[in-house]
């Protein structure tokens, strides 16, 4: 045999630890949670009382609160038998059986921790929420008044869904005559190209909170017919629209440019011009590639839309405000955050979902 | 005065000039093939022909019309002239059926139905009709190449390009591809083919061309360059052809 390209064969032998510190201290950190759950639980129950709060419920929460961690026991007492398993085999010599129980025994140990930090977390939380005599609760989630302003928020926060749609629409399709412009091949093409890229960069670059006020209340100024008389909902949507159709143009671009110029060739090859290659062989493929960044912007857009009270449009961000001076109190804006919570959430598992998709499609070739 | 002549093409990527004056003439019903090493501009020249490169030098001409240079219907031009790819290059968001109806609905303003039945005649042609709803990525290299000619016959054209269409595939999937060309070449469709099939330019082409150096370097008809090379380097790239087994 020559030398060189050839490793001596060697015997993989590295001993397995047992994982039995590991498995022990999951073991202590269970035992720690539950009494800083019970300390925490004695906390509420203490404001509760200074409160002058008594429920039956409440009580059986706070108890069954308490005990919750005791849960994690199970984990680590499993980790700690496995560790004891693993022990004992490397005991007898047996390196396979050691490696795979000290494998399950510091997995099991992981859980353990995994939850114990997520909890940990959780009683925080519970700190801050009754810190200084549940102020944070008291200005944040005053149930009676969240129930009160609901229905008022609610129908404000139709005006925040409909600017959102309009505008969502009008800059997915303006964004793409953007970007098939900045697209445009050859030199007739030139000006047209500049235009569309100053656009972009001017938009890209200016906040929409002041695209929003320059639209809002400067086109109305200028006395021109068709602005002076545009409800301000009507501007505000233009006014969106001019910034996230940049927003959009960069990613059709994106889109755009991925498809391989082979496609291209194919297309113009059968006779199909530039605008019907364009049509029917680029856009749709594009399309499908950038579905997700698509809803991506779409949803920034729907955040942005509180942002059009600054031109006293009564959304559902401007009708909290005015609760919330009337009350002293935050627990209306609340409520709109937790409806854009809302909202949002279904948006965002559908992008991950969209992208989990494409990449299965990737792995499959 | 061919069918299809090439005459003195200059076609140049920045500083690399890649076709140096090259000049070629195909007969009507021919098949001509072109053999080189890679990189010699089989390709450029071929997609020079139809259109997708623009040339520096030179003219192209097919049936008397000069189908090169500035006021030349491109469009026209490759509803005449096909051309079919190494990389099959099928639009992959379209079933087989729309992939070889676009072009014919869009370009020729066929009526759906007769685009429809003359794609669903090529596909038995092809033994693919069972195929028509399927997807480019559900189908075989080889399926998806003979899709691909499928696509570029579906506009009649009156010449056909080739270039390097099995050079992709598996080699048990060459044979399928082949073998539709060789019928094509029996019907007396004119191909300019650039290949790697050496066997398969003996069988069937009429004229064999040794491209080097950007220019025409050795002609004539198969038996002659195969088995005669008269130049020197022509001589050298069959014996590396030969060493490498496929010859
Ligand atoms: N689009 C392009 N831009 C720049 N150079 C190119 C381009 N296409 C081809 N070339 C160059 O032209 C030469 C010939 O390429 P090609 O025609 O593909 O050769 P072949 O098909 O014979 O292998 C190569 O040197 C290649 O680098
Ligand atoms: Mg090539």
């Amino acid at each position: 045999m020559r030398p060189g390209f050839r490793k001596e064969t060697r015997r993989l032998s590295n001993i397995p630890r047992d994982g039995l510190g590991f498995a022990g201290g999951s073991l202590l950190l269970v035992a720690l949670l539950f009494g800083a759950t019970l300390w925490v639980m004695g906390r509420v129950k203490q404001t509760m009382a200074a409160n002058g709060f008594q429920a039956l419920w409440a009580d059986v929460l706070l108890v069954g609160v308490t005990l919750a961690p005791l849960a994690l026991l199970w984990p680590s007492a499993r980790s700690l038998g496995q560790a004891r398993l693993a022990r004992r085999a490397l005991g007898q010599g047996d390196l396979i059986a050691a490696r795979v129980a000290s494998a399950e025994a510091h997995t099991w140990a992981w859980f353990t921790l995994g939850y114990a930090g997520a909890w940990v977390i959780f009683l925080l939380l519970v700190l801050f929420f009754i810190a200084n005599n549940v102020a944070v609760g008291r200005t944040f989630f005053q149930l009676e008044l969240i129930a009160d302003s609901f229905g008022m928020i609610l129908r404000a926060f139709w005006v925040n869904v409909v600017i959102f749609f309009f505008a969502g629409l009008l800059s997915l399709a303006w964004g793409l005559v953007i970007a098939v412009a900045k697209l445009l091949p050859g030199r007739p093409a030139q000006p047209i190209r500049f235009l569309a890229t100053f656009y972009t960069d001017a938009f890209l670059s200016l906040p929409s909170i002041i695209v929003i006020y320059l639209v809002g209340f400067g086109l109305p100024l200028t006395g021109i017919g068709l602005f002076r008389n545009m409800p301000l909902e009507a501007l505000a949507v233009l006014a969106l629209t001019l910034t996230y159709g940049a927003y959009m143009a960069e990613v059709y671009r994106a889109g755009l440019e991925s498809i391989h110029p082979s496609q291209w060739a194919a297309a113009r090859s059968l006779g199909l011009s530039y605008g019907q290659t364009l049509r029917f062989v680029i856009i749709p493929q594009a399309v499908r590639r950038i579905v997700p960044p698509l809803l991506n912007n779409f949803i920034g857009m729907q955040k942005d839309t509180a942002l059009v009270n600054v031109v006293g449009v009564i959304d559902a961000f401007n009708q909290a405000r005015i609760i919330a001076s009337n009350d002293f109190n935050l627990s209306a804006v609340t409520t709109v955050a937790i409806l854009f919570i809302l909202i949002t959430i279904p948006q965002t598992r559908l992008v991950d979902q969209l992208v989990e998709r494409d990449r299965a499609r990737m792995r499959r070739g | 005065m061919g069918f299809l002549e090439v005459i003195n093409v200059v076609k140049r990527f920045g500083a690399n000039e890649v076709l140096r004056g090259i000049s070629l003439s195909v007969e009507e019903h021919q098949v001509v093939c072109l053999i080189g090493p890679s990189g010699c501009g089989k390709s450029t020249l071929l997609r020079c022909i139809n259109g997708l490169e623009e040339i520096q030098g030179g003219e192209i001409r097919l049936h008397g019309d000069r189908i090169s240079g500035p006021g030349v219907d491109l469009n026209a031009l490759r509803r005449e002239v096909g051309i079919v790819f190494q990389s099959f290059n099928l639009f992959p968001h379209m079933t087989v059926l729309q992939n070889i109806t676009l072009a014919p609905t869009r370009v020729l303003r066929m009526p759906e139905g007769e685009a429809q039945e003359k794609a669903m005649a090529l596909l038995r042609r092809i033994g693919l009709e069972h195929k028509a709803q399927a997807y480019p990525d559900q189908l075989s290299g080889g399926q998806q190449q003979r899709v691909a000619i499928a696509r570029a016959l579906a506009m009649e054209p009156m010449l056909l390009l080739l270039d390097e269409i099995t050079s992709a595939l598996d080699p048990e999937l060459v044979s399928e591809v082949l073998n539709l060309l060789r019928e094509l070449a029996e019907e007396g469709m004119t191909m300019v083919l650039a290949t790697h099939e050496m066997g398969f330019a003996r069988e069937v082409a009429h004229k064999v061309c040794f491209l080097y150096g950007g220019v025409v370097h050795e002609e004539g008809p198969p038996e002659e360059i195969f088995k005669d090379p008269r130049s020197e380097r022509t001589q050298q790239f069959l014996r590396s052809i030969i060493e490498a087994g496929r010859l």
